[in-house]
Formats: structure tokens, C-alpha cells, sequence
């Protein structure tokens, strides 16, 4: 037990006053982005900021309800909320309400819940809990199962089907990666990336081939591929000390097998896998020429908002672009086009940067904890957070392929602002506990 | 601090930093996307310019635009049973079935989300129909245009056509959109820059439906349309309305000038169109019909056709002869038909006699005089060079030119200098015998009539004329610079009083040629022709001034196969002098006799006399001469 003066001391301001400015330019712009240019700004509960108005309200008095309670109580809950949210997630599936092809919602008259956000919670909890009671996720079996507790509501969003969602839960490496994850992981990830950008562009046009005739231009990259790897392990041989030779070399040719094997799934799943419009995305996001002109269309006038917002924008509830329905998902996944397109450069870069400085503030948060379940915790949180900033904008800016997540604190949508409401307000009540605990 | 945690920051750092860099690319690098956005969110339209008005030189409007409606359709908007309910729709736009469903099948393919046009020019009276229902028709709108209107459908020949801009004229100015307009001829073409105005520009804000939406978001230059130049034509329109009256049924010109400032008071040529059938919807059918119409009705003869002068030309061939001392007026010569025919009885006329007569030997003598004067050369060289300095004093009447005129397809007539002859025959090859018939003015020579009713003005100015024009003012700017000239026709004013009196005698005398244009209390001078036109009935030809003392008004009127100078073109012409100077007709016998006269007929009986072969004659040719 803990004097609450002491709580009330160490409560961290400055992550409030982070959270509170990303909500208010968030609901600032979430009017602009509801209401569109013209006549005055209409309020009520039918409206998209009205509700989100009051989303955002219970959501401030249910996160200063939760800095009452004690931090014991998250981590002796984690297993119950991880539990529930999985119960939830796996319950939307049967009775959710069906919207644009997935089941991810629990309608409530014109309200409606959205169990995966509060998935990302459940699952900072519970990896929380278990690596703070592993004390570090340095063996395999530990970064197995930490892998199968992430994996397993993702693997329920997966099914919903919410495939960004998913992604987002790719956050969870930063927390594990601190807990002790190879450093290899993120190279490899890295790696995936490279061949799969090689794969894609390669594989996107056919060539005409000495004896064949026409055919997919990836079998090139990968001739090329084979010949260049040959090669640089041949290198590679001859420049290492012969007693660790034959390890290297063999690591370098199995490496060189996953990764061409690795092209060549992933060449498959784009060809068969896939349907069309997926394709289609990623092709535009590579700058491919694409049979269907709509295709990207989407992509194209995001960009066209965020370009004409120049240095400072278009104004409050001025922006032509985003206001008269020339960027689709205006208010949800595309919110960042708003914001770009009427504060322009300036406000755009601050937005940015206010959010990385958000995200790092958690992380050094984290850092300063004693308590192991609070740093992968709040780590959770920040690689939660990053994934979102990371898919949305560069989705926007025409960086990464079309892939439907809301950006925290600025798309409409009540569960999402909520949970990540709670989850901050846990995160600085176990803070503020920081001296007074040891777990 | 741990080393982890500061590889995830810089990660965190180097993602936010490359999002940065991306956001300076698209908003502060790359100015191309700002003008996407502008293309996309705003409806550029262009606002017509009203285009200038035409006055007449009293300042009554004769050229002005009237409202006509186009119908539009938004693909968009329309209802998804259109197709069963086609037959009514096509109905009620006043349309086959097959036309609408091609319309609307084009404006789909341009646009769902933009206008276009289904049916152009739907008059007041329909519109006044389909507009009460519209509200039944989703999808469909109203455009409204000015229309170029003529309200009196006067001096079309002269304004001329004002329609469609062809591709042609797209390419040539990038101020002409397709369905804008353009001048096509006659005045509207000529004054084209001035006449069109400055087109405005406004933008309206549209949202991804190419719906109009708040107007200040949008504001790239936005500037009105500035209306295009008045125009104050020299034309006076009684005088222009009662020449196309008198001209009605009839083939030929009347160009009717003020000679002391050389403006064009009236313009006519016959057979005439209807400007007003020339704009709108109509132009299609009636333009194909004036196309084959065999009498080319649009055809400006004024200052197209040529024909030879005739008798006409002795005046001319009479001044220059005493002005090169040849001859005076007390000159006398025999009416020697054993060297050129002549007609009536008259035996040795002195210079004013012979212009009554028309006495052909008489000028034959004249000519030899003027051409054949230069001494000590052989004959051949003789005629060359005499031909050649009476060229010359031809010219400086404004024969052989097109006396300025900007007007499209003014022609210049012929007058024959030595190059042409030795073109024909070889240098010195040819004398004076090879040349005489253009002393009588046939032969080679070609005259327009403009050319002849210049010709009027300089008798009437006694020796000097300034080129013909038909504006009195652009704008407030006043007469286009270089009119006004005073041009000398080089033959000074005591030998016109000659010829003018003789013009009067024409008129005045109990058997003068011209009796027929005799005004009571107007002193008329004139001067009748006669043009043949094998096979057919001769062109009547005249040219005239009054009053004989400080001339108002000089004019030459043709009428075309109708017989002698005096026997039509001069009644039309007295007409026409009577109602400029009175501003009435007394005369109501004549005026009845003109209007009820129908000479159009192309081809009426041909002459018993001559055997040539008798091929449709082009109505700007004449032949032979005759008083």
C-alpha cells in the first residue's frame, strides 16, 4: 500500500499534457473533418464529432477513475483482461455486426464497440506479466510463447478479417526485442522487407527470355539472385578465418535458401493469394502501372490534399480536398489528410513530431521503471502506438500500401480513443507508483 | 541507459524524420500538387463576353444577341428507369428516341459527373414548354446563350456571318473554344478582334460529385468578362432597307456612297439571305440551301463580281483625254461606224455629246489620241508604253485595286497594262488595233461595283475621292485610322464640270439614255450602261450622284439580265437618291413598278440574235457593250 499524496506527486505531467494535445487537436480536427467547409458546425450526438465528443468525455473520466486504482490491481488482472478481451474478440466473430466484409464490431444502436482495440491492451498486460515473471525473454521457448501470447488475438483479428489491426501488433517486437529478442529478428525483418520490395518489383512485368520466350520477370531476380549469392558466399569464404569457415558459410547458404525461398512464397502469395484490389494497392504504393485508373485513387488524392496544404494550410474547415469528398475515409483512416491539408507543412511536421515525442516519452517512461511488468508494458504501449503512426501516415504520405488503421487520438472511432485512454491512464498510474513498487 | 532502448528511439527518430522529409516533398517541393488540387476541386468556367453591337450610322441597333437554351444533361443525376421511360423523355425534349439515347450515351462516356449538352438552341416558345415540366426530369438543366440577332436582318452581305469556330480557327487562336464563336465574313470578320470582348473567368468550388459548393474556397483568378467594342457602321438603314426591297426578286448591286467622306451608305446584293437564318439551330439547312442555290445568294456581289463596264467608261476614258491635252470639250470626231458600231442618230458629237450618245467611234478616236500620242516610236511600242501611262491615270481612280476594303474577297477588277498583252501576244506584237475595245470599256477590263460607285463619288467630288468604308466608329474610338484620306483621282476639276454635265443631260434630256432616273426638283447626273450577257437579257447598269451642286449621295446599281442601263438600274437608283435626299418617295408609280418587278428569273428567253454556245454564264462576267 501506497500514500496517495505521493502518487498524486509522481503522476507524469508532461504525458498528460502530451495525451490531452494529441485529443484536443484530434477532436479539433475530427470537426473539421466531419463537418466539411461549408455552414456552420452543427452539434448533437448524430453527428461524428458529437458522438466522438462523448466518447472522448467518458473516456477522460474513465481514465481518471482508473489513476484511482492501484497498479497491484492491473497486474494482478492482466490474465483477466487478457482473458476478456480474447473472450470478446473471439465473441465478435459470432454475433458481430458485419461492416464492409469484416466482423469487427458490437453494435450498440448507433454506437458501436470494437473489441481489438482493447485487444492491444488485453496483450500488453499479459506479455507484461509474463515477462515480468520470466524476468527477461532471452531463451527461445520464453520468446515462443511471448510470441504465442501476441499471437493469439491476432490471430482472432485475422480472422475477423482486419489485417491492419494485425499489423499493428507487429508492435510487440520493440517490447520483446527489450526484453531480450535477438537483434537478428529485426535484421531479418529488415531483410524481409528488401527481398519482398525486389520480389514485387521484379515479379510485376514480364521479360522476354533467350530460348523461353515471354515470362514473369522474376525468375531474373532470382537467377540473379543465386548468381550474386553464389558468388558473395564464395567471397565471404575466402575473407573468414578457416576455423569458423565452414560455420559461416554454411549460415550464409541457408540464409541465402530461406531467402529465396521466402521470394518465392511471397511471389506466390501475390499472384494466387491475393485478390485483385489487394494487388493492386501495392503495385500503386510501388508505383507499378496498373490496369485499373481507380486504383489509385485513393492513394493519389491523399497526396494531392497533403500537397496543397503548402506551409500553413488551408485553414480550419477550409480544406476544398478532404472537405468536398476528394479523399475517401476522410474521418477515419485518411484523418491525417485533414489536418495535413489545413495546417499545412507546419502543422503537419508538429503533429508528427508531437506524436514520436509522445511514443518516446512512454519508452523513457519505461525506462525509468523498476518494476519489469511496467516497462514491457508501457513498451507495449509504445510499439502499439508507433505501428499505428508508422502504417497510417506512410499509408497516407504514399509510403506504405493501403491498409486501413485508424491514427490514435485523430480518426473517429470511440473504442479506439477509449482504449488507448485506458491504456495511457494505467500506464501513468503504474508510473507514478514507480518508487513505492517492486514487481 | 540501456542499448536497446536507443536503437528503438533512433528507429522511432529515423521513421519520423524520413515522414518529415516526405511531408517537405509533397508540401513545400513539389508545387504540382497544389494545381492538382485546384483542378480538382474547382469548376473553371469561362464567362462569355458579350460580343460588340453593330449601329447603323443614326445609331438605331442592328446587329444585337437575343436568348436561346441549350439543354444539358448530368448523367449522374438521372433516374435509373430512364430506359423504359425513354419514348416520354425524348418526347417532351423534343427529340427522335435514337437521337436522345445517343446524346445521353455521349455525355455518360465524357462525364457522369459533368454537364453536357443534349440539344442546342431550343427557342422561347419550346423552352417556355419543357421548362414547366422540367422539375419531372431529373438530370436535365437549361443552359441559357446569347444568340446573334439581326433585328432588322439588314445589310447581311456586309455584316456577315458570326458562327461556330471551326478547328481551324481553333488552332490558329487559342482564344476560341470548341462552341464559341467566331466572325466568319463580311464585318463580323473583319472586326472579329474588336467585336469579341475579353472572356471572364470564374471558379466555383465542386466537391468529388462535381456538385457547386461554397464559392470562396476556390478563388484563382476570377475576373469578369468584358464586353466586346460597339460598332457604328456607315450604313443608313431606311436607305439600306428600301435598296433590298427595290432589289427583292431582282439580281445585282447597289452600293450607295456619300462622296464627300467616302462612307458606304448602303450595301445591298441580290438575291439576298437572312441573317437571322444564319445563327442558331437553323444554319445547318439554311446554309446548304444558299450553298447550292445556283444564284450564290451568298455571294457579295458589291464587291465580289466584276463585270465590264461598258459605256460607263467613256466618262473616265473622256476626263483622261483632257487632262493629257488630247482632246477638250470643244473636241469633235465623226461617228465613223466603218471602224466600230454605234447606235442612234448623231453624226460628229463634240466630247459631252458623245457621253450622252455613247457614241463608240467618238472614244475610239479618244484612245488612239491618248495611247497612240508619244511621237518617234514605232506603233508596237507606241501602244505599249501609251497603254501603260493610261493605266496608270486609270489607276489613281481606284480602278484595278481593291480601294482598301478589308472586307474578305474584295476584288480588285482588271485594268489591262502592256505586261498582260505581251503576256497574251509577245512584246511588240501587238498595236493599238489589237487594243481599241477597252476604249469602250470592254475588252479585258473588269470593274466591281464599288469600284463603279467610287467612281460616282469622285464625279460627284469633281476629281477626288476617299476609299469607301462602312465604320463610322469603334467604340468611342472613332474611324479606323487611314480612312478619310483625300485621294486625287489626277484629272482636275474644270474637265469633270464637262463630263458631270453631260451626266446631267443623260438624266435630263427628253431622250436621255438615264430619263428614267429624273427627280422632280433634284438635279440628278448619271450615267447609264448596258453589259451583255450572251445569252441571256443584257445587265442593267447605272451609276449616278445628286444633287448636281454639293452631292449627297453617288451610287451605282446593277441589275443583272434585265435589259438596258436605263430601263431598271436606273429607276432603283433615282428611288434611292429620292429617299436619302427627301427621306421620302413621291414617285409611288416608280417604286410599284420596281417592287413588283420579278427579273430573277436565271434563265428567261435567250435573244433570237446570237448562235453562241450557251453556256450558264457566271453572273460576274459580262460581255459587249451597249449605251
Amino acid at each position: 500500500m501506497t500514500r496517495n499524496s505521493d502518487i498524486r506527486r509522481n503522476i507524469d505531467g508532461l504525458t498528460i499534457l502530451l495525451f490531452l494535445l494529441l485529443a484536443v487537436i484530434g477532436w479539433v480536427n475530427l470537426i473539421s473533418a466531419a463537418t466539411g467547409p461549408d455552414g456552420a458546425v452543427e452539434w448533437g450526438l448524430g453527428t461524428l464529432h458529437g458522438k466522438q465528443g462523448l466518447w472522448l468525455l467518458v473516456s477522460l473520466i474513465l481514465g481518471f477513475l482508473v489513476l484511482q486504482i492501484e497498479g497491484t490491481f492491473f497486474v494482478r488482472t492482466a490474465w483477466l483482461n487478457y482473458g476478456v478481451t480474447l473472450l470478446l474478440c473471439a465473441l465478435v466473430l459470432v454475433i458481430g455486426k458485419k461492416v464492409g466484409g469484416a466482423r469487427s464490431w458490437f453494435g450498440f444502436g448507433s454506437f458501436g464497440i470494437q473489441p481489438s482495440e482493447f485487444a492491444k491492451m488485453g496483450a500488453s498486460m499479459a506479455l507484461a506479466w509474463y515477462c515480468s515473471q520470466e524476468g527477461g525473454l532471452k531463451a527461445f521457448g520464453q520468446q515462443i510463447r511471448a510470441a504465442i501470447i501476441v499471437g493469439i488475438p491476432a490471430g482472432l483479428i485475422l480472422l475477423q478479417p482486419d489485417a491492419g489491426t494485425v499489423l499493428v501488433f507487429l508492435g510487440f517486437v520493440f517490447a520483446m526485442y527489450r526484453e531480450g529478442l535477438s537483434g537478428a529478428v529485426l535484421i531479418v525483418g529488415f531483410a524481409a522487407v528488401v527481398m519482398a520490395v525486389l520480389t514485387i518489383l521484379s515479379g510485376a512485368g514480364d521479360l522476354t527470355y533467350p530460348f523461353i520466350g515471354e515470362a514473369n520477370g522474376i525468375y531474373r531476380f532470382w537467377m540473379l539472385f543465386a548468381v550474386l549469392g553464389a558468388a558473395g558466399i564464395a567471397i565471404l569464404r575466402n575473407a573468414t578465418l578457416p576455423r569458423y569457415r565452414t560455420r559461416v558459410t554454411t549460415r550464409a547458404i541457408i540464409s541465402a535458401v530461406v531467402a529465396l525461398l521466402f521470394s518465392l512464397a511471397m511471389h506466390l502469395a501475390l499472384e494466387e493469394v491475393l485478390r485483385p484490389h489487394q494487388r493492386e494497392r501495392i503495385q500503386v504504393l510501388f508505383g507499378l502501372e496498373v490496369d485499373n485508373p481507380d486504383a489509385d485513387y485513393n492513394i493519389r488524392h491523399a497526396k494531392t490534399a497533403i500537397g496543397s496544404g503548402g506551409w500553413t494550410g488551408m485553414g480550419w474547415r477550409k480544406g476544398p480536398m478532404t472537405g468536398y469528398g476528394f479523399v475517401p475515409e476522410q474521418e477515419t483512416d485518411f484523418i491525417f489528410c485533414v489536418w495535413s491539408e489545413e495546417r499545412g507543412w507546419l502543422g503537419s511536421v508538429f503533429f508528427i513530431v508531437l506524436f514520436a515525442a509522445f511514443i518516446l516519452r512512454i519508452l523513457f517512461l519505461a525506462e525509468r521503471q523498476r518494476s519489469a511488468f511496467t516497462r514491457v508494458y508501457a513498451y507495449g504501449v509504445g510499439g502499439i502506438l508507433f505501428m499505428h503512426m508508422l502504417i497510417n501516415v506512410g499509408m497516407v504520405l504514399g509510403l506504405a500500401p493501403v491498409i486501413g488503421i485508424p491514427l490514435p487520438f485523430m480518426s473517429y472511432g470511440g473504442s479506439s480513443f477509449m482504449a488507448f485512454s485506458l491504456m495511457i491512464a494505467i500506464l501513468i498510474r503504474l508510473d507514478a507508483e514507480r518508487f513505492s513498487v517492486l514487481r | 541507459m540501456d542499448t536497446r532502448f536507443r536503437t528503438v528511439v533512433l528507429l522511432i527518430l529515423f521513421f519520423t524524420g524520413a515522414f518529415i522529409l516526405r511531408l517537405t516533398g509533397l508540401q513545400l517541393l513539389q508545387p504540382e500538387w497544389k494545381d492538382k488540387a485546384l483542378s480538382l476541386t474547382s469548376d473553371r468556367q469561362s464567362i462569355p463576353p458579350s460580343r460588340g453591337l453593330m449601329f447603323d450610322r443614326n445609331g438605331l441597333l442592328l446587329v444585337g444577341s437575343r436568348a436561346v437554351h441549350d439543354l444539358m444533361v448530368l448523367p449522374r443525376m438521372l433516374p435509373s428507369d430512364l430506359d423504359s421511360n425513354l419514348g416520354a423523355v425524348a418526347e417532351w425534349a423534343g427529340m427522335s428516341e435514337e437521337a436522345l439515347d445517343k446524346a445521353l450515351n455521349k455525355a455518360k462516356r465524357y462525364s457522369r459527373y459533368k454537364t453536357s449538352t443534349i440539344r442546342k438552341g431550343v427557342e422561347a416558345e419550346e423552352y417556355a414548354r419543357m421548362a414547366a415540366t422540367l422539375l419531372e426530369y431529373p438530370g436535365f438543366s437549361f443552359r441559357t446563350r446569347p444568340l446573334r440577332h439581326h433585328l432588322y436582318e439588314a445589310a447581311g452581305h456586309l455584316i456577315g456571318e458570326y458562327a461556330e469556330a471551326t478547328p481551324s480557327d481553333l488552332e490558329m487562336d487559342p482564344f476560341y473554344q470548341l462552341g464559341d464563336h467566331i466572325g466568319k465574313s463580311g464585318l463580323e470578320k473583319v472586326y472579329e478582334l474588336e467585336l469579341r470582348g475579353v472572356k471572364g473567368r470564374a471558379s466555383v468550388a465542386v466537391d468529388a460529385r462535381n456538385r457547386v459548393r461554397n464559392a470562396d474556397l476556390a478563388v484563382p483568378e476570377n475576373r469578369p468578362a468584358e464586353a466586346g467594342l460597339d460598332i457604328t457602321l456607315t450604313v443608313d438603314l431606311d436607305l439600306q432597307r428600301l435598296a433590298e426591297r427595290l432589289m427583292e426578286g431582282k439580281k445585282g448591286s447597289v452600293v450607295a456612297i456619300e462622296p464627300r467622306s467616302g462612307e458606304v451608305l448602303a450595301m445591298v446584293s441580290a438575291p439576298y439571305f437572312n441573317p437571322n437564318m444564319l445563327v442558331g439551330t437553323q444554319r445547318g439547312d439554311y446554309y446548304g440551301h444558299l450553298v447550292t442555290d445556283p444564284e450564290k445568294p451568298l455571294f457579295n456581289r458589291a464587291i465580289k463580281a466584276t463585270y465590264r463596264p461598258g459605256s460607263i467608261w467613256k466618262m473616265v476614258q473622256g476626263l483622261i483625254a483632257m487632262q493629257a491635252e488630247q482632246i477638250g470639250p470643244w473636241t469633235r470626231f465623226d461617228c465613223d461606224r466603218t471602224i466600230i458600231g454605234c447606235h442612234g442618230a448623231h453624226t460628229r458629237d463634240n466630247l459631252k455629246e458623245a457621253i450622252v450618245h455613247s457614241c463608240n467611234p467618238y472614244f475610239y478616236r479618244v484612245m488612239q489620241r491618248v495611247v497612240g500620242s508619244a511621237e518617234g516610236l514605232s506603233r508596237f511600242d507606241r501602244a505599249a508604253l501609251g497603254l501603260d501611262l493610261w493605266r496608270e491615270k486609270v489607276l489613281s481612280f481606284g480602278f484595278g485595286t481593291s480601294l482598301g476594303s478589308r472586307l474578305p474577297g474584295t476584288s480588285a477588277g482588271n485594268i489591262p497594262g502592256s505586261a498582260d498583252y505581251d503576256r497574251v501576244y509577245g512584246a511588240r506584237r501587238w498595236d493599238f488595233g489589237t487594243i481599241y475595245s477597252i476604249a469602250i470599256g470592254e475588252g479585258e477590263l473588269l470593274t466591281t461595283p464599288l469600284q463603279m460607285a467610287n467612281l460616282a463619288a469622285t464625279l460627284a467630288n469633281r476629281g477626288w475621292y476617299r476609299l469607301p468604308h462602312f465604320i463610322r466608329s469603334v467604340a468611342d474610338r472613332g474611324k479606323p485610322s487611314g480612312l478619310g484620306i483625300r485621294l486625287e483621282s489626277g484629272v482636275d476639276s474644270v474637265h469633270f464640270e464637262t463630263v458631270t454635265r453631260a451626266m446631267r443631260n443623260v438624266v435630263d434630256d427628253a431622250s436621255g439614255t438615264g430619263r428614267r432616273a429624273r427627280i422632280r426638283d433634284i438635279a440628278v447626273c448619271g450615267k447609264t450602261g448596258t453589259v451583255q450577257d450572251e445569252p441571256r437579257k443584257d445587265h442593267s447598269v447605272f451609276i449616278a450622284f445628286a444633287p448636281e451642286e454639293n452631292p449627297q449621295i453617288a451610287l451605282s446599281v446593277y441589275v443583272e439580265n434585265s435589259g438596258f442601263g436605263g430601263e431598271w438600274a436606273a429607276p432603283i437608283a433615282a428611288l434611292l437618291i429620292e429617299q436619302y435626299l427627301t427621306d421620302s418617295i413621291a414617285n409611288t408609280r416608280r417604286l410599284h413598278r420596281i417592287l413588283q418587278a420579278d427579273l430573277s428569273d436565271p434563265y428567261p428567253k435567250p435573244k433570237p440574235a446570237p448562235a453562241v454556245q450557251p453556256a450558264p454564264a457566271a453572273p460576274d462576267t459580262g460581255t459587249a457593250n451597249r449605251p
